[in-house]
């Protein structure tokens, strides 16, 4: 609901943190403000969240547009309680810096991203929405997954 | 024989941490000094921010591995390869970093690595760096000098170098078939890739610091401690 730290913006409170059984989401885009936005959108698309941690990732350190690792690795954890991570990534280098941390996979310890992360072949915002909307319905991450990639077969004419 | 082959023929330099140390110093030191060069091909037919993304990128290599330098050349790439993946902060930095981690894998623990093991231990980074980027040689990328290159060092470091800069070049009438500037189509032609230019840079890099540790091999001895 507000800005929480590293600049990204839980669109549900964390209060349930030793909750598991819920995928995480995170939402990795060259724009700060798109990720935040459609983390807004998708939440309030799904009828809110519940109890599905939905972490925007977007731009780069310093509020301009690009790709971080870090926050994207960072967003990864606080997303992760322990039923996997969706990550959901718009185009290009969002694309390559997902594909090659998950590449890394536990290499990286503390630092990459947590076991149970996977990049979704998706549409950024189509996804974002059936991930979300999966996950707050109870699916698993493999719920979430084939949701969101299903979004890429939806025919808009 | 191939022109351009000769550079370095005579001694090989040993290949220890501290050869890679030097070497991913001089690419630093290569970036930094073509920073604009790379920006301005980036800006013709892609965002305009290679060479500042990059230089950024092996700044953050050379501090890392001022701070805690490895001992095994295998470390050094793998190190590298992460600090550039997440400094870059664009396409070249999972690129770049890929390779270089790979390539380190591939050399493992090893204290000192022959020519034709980097040769090997690049090419695989070179494939990692084609399945991640889903590219093939043509497509006007970095591939386009990162392949010769690899099998101009299995010969010598000067075809090595020599390789990646007419690979570089010879992008330039290609037509774009992935990353932003494939959205341009034919309006790419004519243009060279800034990513084969870096790879160049990088390659480049390479040959001129074995070209100088074989001098210095030479004057101390084989084996020789850096002073």
């Amino acid at each position: 609901m507000t800005t929480g730290i590293g600049g990204t913006v839980p669109i549900v409170s964390e209060t349930d943190l030793g909750r598991a059984g819920t995928p995480g989401i995170v939402l990795v885009s060259h724009s700060r403000e798109v990720a935040e936005s459609v983390a807004r959108l998708a939440g309030a698309l799904a009828g809110g969240a519940g109890d599905v941690r939905v972490v925007p990732a977007g731009g780069d350190p310093a509020g301009g547009v690009g790709t971080d690792a870090e926050l994207i690795a960072a967003a990864a954890r606080r997303a992760d309680s322990g039923a996997g991570v969706a990550i959901l990534v718009d185009l290009g280098s969002a694309v390559l810096t997902v594909r090659a941390l998950v590449a890394e996979g536990g290499d990286d310890g503390d630092e990459g991203l947590p076991p149970g992360a996977r990049m979704l072949d998706a549409p950024f915002l189509e996804g974002a929405v059936a991930a979300v909307v999966a996950a707050a319905g109870g699916a698993d991450l493999e719920g979430v997954a084939g949701a969101a990639e299903e979004a890429r077969d939806y025919r808009k004419r | 024989m191939e022109p351009g082959t000769d550079r370095d023929e005579g001694t090989e330099p040993t290949l220890d941490a501290d050869f890679f140390i030097r070497w991913l110093d001089a690419a630093a030191a290569a970036v930094a000094r073509d920073a604009d060069r790379l920006t301005e091909l980036d800006a013709a037919i892609g965002d305009a921010d290679h060479g500042s993304n990059l230089n950024r990128g092996f700044a953050a290599v050379t501090r890392r591995l001022t701070e805690k330098p490895p001992n095994a050349p295998g470390a050094v790439l793998t190190g590298a390869g992460r600090t550039l993946i997440s400094s870059v902060g664009g396409a070249s930095g999972p690129l770049y970093g890929t390779l270089l981690r790979r390539a380190g894998k591939e050399l493992g623990d090893a204290p000192r690595v022959s020519r034709v093991q980097l040769a090997e231990a690049l090419r695989s980074g070179v494939g990692a760096v084609a399945e991640l980027g889903g590219a093939g040689g043509g497509d006007k990328t970095m591939l386009d000098a990162l392949q010769p290159a690899v099998e101009g060092l299995t010969r010598s470091f000067g075809a090595a170098a020599t390789a990646a800069e007419e690979g570089a070049l010879a992008t330039v009438p290609l037509r774009a078939r992935r990353g932003r500037a494939a959205y341009l189509g034919d309006r790419s032609i004519g243009h060279q890739d800034p990513g084969a230019a870096s790879s160049a840079l990088l390659i480049g890099a390479l040959a001129d610091t074995a070209t100088r540790a074989a001098d210095d091999d030479g004057h101390r001895g084989n084996g020789a401690d850096r002073v």
